[in-house]
């Protein structure tokens, strides 16, 4: 079914139109409970072990609302610059579709929780973007599908499907920005930084850890191409589900590229969702799209409306966190660098981990310079988050310490990481177990350095002459002798000592 | 009067998954024509200042705490399952062949 999708250049199709995005964002909250029944929301249990007569849409079944979705809901609004109805209602989206067992979905129609806010981003060369958000409102998850009979999982070619339930009911908030217009050529960019933006905030307010990986969060991304200088927006495609930073970016492009394709060749784009695929970065066409009106929507007769007081709502404001762009510039003045290595260190992922091992003791200087170097370094070689590497930022912290305090050297601090990272235990044992200790025995350390003067009388020499840069090299020799366990200025101490020169 | 036409019947009885046969379609038009002109006359004796009402009962707010309840067993929760597998629900293939 795989057919070769027409393209054109990106600079071409920008050359002659203009892209307009939307993006809607689902996150999956992190309560202990489903939307609507208390059902446990704990992830890796046994399939449909976590079900109930409400959340299989079994008759009779009452749903009742989750407090604490609905509080969720008002801060990722109110981060959101949103304003909070005074009064909103569910409503039944109705469609058939097997992972879905009410054969509705509980969500909000024309009176979301929060609407009318923006996000303001910064795209890589530090600039921002103010995305406009449209609304959030609450809805819940669908159940997950196994597909059977058909190549590598795959709906496709499945011969039938087995459904769990157990994620169906879990709350989701959908997040809708308004038409992304102005963005250019930097609309998949655009893109990209949004949904990062939003997966920080989100993970700040600590109403999901939304990691887009698990599925914890997906955005869709409506993409639409107009001519220059016209207003009216191009026909949309939606392409479902990507589930990564970079996928939202490449499935922008994609779509840019095809639809200029299309377009030029005097076609007209057909209003439908797409899958995207990681492996090749395209997307293929899925289902021509209900119109709305085609849910039939109504007010979910089961659930009484929600009407949160101002007093509640601005408690919830109150309590709110500092959001990520003003955390960020903080740290950027505190930490006294530039916004290019903020932006690296974002990229890298490195931002939490260094505040924590900063919290942890260490200074800023040393927690950047290990988690944006040797420990950065790991992750990419071992392709894990930076998050993920076996070694805490405590621990970190640990080994800047043991720095400090000049028991180990940069080279040895080096072997310790790597010995916490390949599972030999804490930074202490790693020291222990593998002998990493600077050589502070001054006998031991006066022999050495009498070894190299006596073995290099040349560069003893020049040094005595004056040339304390020359000194280098001895250093050099006696941490060669040593193993690199020697504390390298204590030994150019020494050896100026004993040649009758001060440094300067 | 509203005239709700067969085609809007057919469609909307492809949207509920049910099949009706062309007679059923002419019977039905003709009955949510009056349904919806029943109703309609709602609208005749309601103004402005009376709000449409989707709740009987003068409540908002109604909430649980967030705190987790016992579910069915997997045994409960699939007993009224036409087919299961895995302990899964089993549903005919998805998407016809394309």
């Amino acid at each position: 079914m795989t057919t070769t999708t027409d393209l054109v250049s990106y600079e071409d199709a920008l050359a002659s139109y203009d892209p307009v995005m939307g993006l809607e964002v689902h996150v999956e909250l992190g309560t202990r409970t489903k939307m609507f029944c208390g059902c446990s929301t704990a992830l890796g249990a046994d399939p449909n072990t976590q079900t109930c007569p409400v959340c299989l849409g079994m008759p009779g079944a009452l749903p009742a609302v989750n407090a604490t979705g609905v509080e969720s809901a008002i801060r990722i609004g109110l981060a959101l610059n949103c304003e909070i109805a005074e009064w909103c209602r569910f409503a039944r989206k109705n469609y058939f579709y097997p992972d879905m067992p009410k054969n509705f979905q509980t969500s909000q129609y024309d009176e979301p929780i929060a609407f009318d806010g923006h996000l303001d981003v910064q795209l890589e060369d530090g600039e921002t973007f103010r995305v406009q958000i449209e609304r959030a409102h609450m809805e819940e998850d669908t159940g997950k599908s196994l597909h059977v009979g058909g190549a590598t999982g795959r709906i496709h070619g499945a011969s039938h499907s087995l459904l769990d339930y157990n994620r169906a009911g879990i709350p989701l908030i959908e997040i809708v920005t308004k038409p992304i217009e102005g963005a250019g050529e930097r609309a998949p960019e655009v893109a990209r930084a949004y949904v990062r933006e939003l997966r920080e905030l989100i993970r700040a307010l600590g109403v999901s850890e939304a990691r887009m990986e698990m599925g914890q969060m997906r955005c869709d991304v409506n993409l639409s191409l107009r001519p220059h200088g016209r207003e009216k927006f191009g026909t949309r495609s939606e392409t479902k589900n990507v589930n990564s930073l970079r996928s939202v970016e490449r499935a922008a492009r994609f779509e840019i590229q095809r639809h200029a394709a299309v377009l030029n060749d005097g076609g007209t784009i057909i209003q439908e969702t797409r899958h995207f695929h990681e492996d090749t970065g395209s997307t293929t066409s899925g289902r021509v799209k209900e119109e709305a009106e085609d849910y039939r929507y109504f007010p979910e007769p089961d659930l009484v409306p929600v009407a949160p007081s101002r007093e509640w709502v601005e408690e919830i404001r109150s309590a709110l966190p500092e959001l990520p762009l003003v955390r960020r510039s903080r740290l950027r003045e505190e930490w006294g660098i530039s916004g290019n290595d903020m932006q690296s260190i974002l990229n890298a992922g490195a931002l939490d981990p260094i505040v924590a091992t900063i919290d942890a003791g260490a200074d800023a200087a040393s927690a950047r310079k290990w988690w944006m170097g040797e420990l950065a370094r790991s992750a990419n070689e071992s392709g894990t988050a930076l998050d993920e590497l076996a070694i805490t930022p405590v621990q970190v912290a640990r080994v800047a310490e043991l720095v400090t305090k000049g028991e180990l050297n940069d080279k040895l601090a080096r072997q310790v990481i790597l010995g916490v990272l390949a599972g030999e235990g804490t930074p202490d044992e790693v020291v222990d177990k593998r002998g990493l200790k600077v050589v502070s025995d001054e006998g031991a350390l006066t022999a050495a350095v009498d070894e190299a003067i006596a073995g290099n009388p040349g560069v003893a020499d020049k040094i005595r002459g004056g040339k304390v840069a020359a000194a280098g090299a001895l250093v050099g020799a006696v941490m060669k002798a040593t193993r690199g366990q020697a504390d390298a200025a204590r030994v150019k101490e020494l050896i100026l000592e004993k040649l009758g020169v001060s440094e300067g | 009067m509203p005239g709700i036409t067969r085609e809007e019947v057919a469609h909307l009885a492809r949207l509920a998954r049910l099949e009706l046969k062309p007679e059923e379609l002419e019977h039905f038009a003709g009955q949510l024509d009056d349904i919806i002109g029943a109703v309609a006359r709602v609208s005749e004796v309601a103004d402005q200042d009376v709000p449409p009402t989707s709740h009987p009962l003068p409540l908002t707010n109604v909430m649980r705490p967030d705190e987790v309840r016992p579910s069915l067993t997997p045994e409960q929760a699939l007993s009224g399952a036409p087919a299961q597998e895995q302990q899964r629900f089993k549903v005919p293939q998805i998407l016809g062949e394309e």
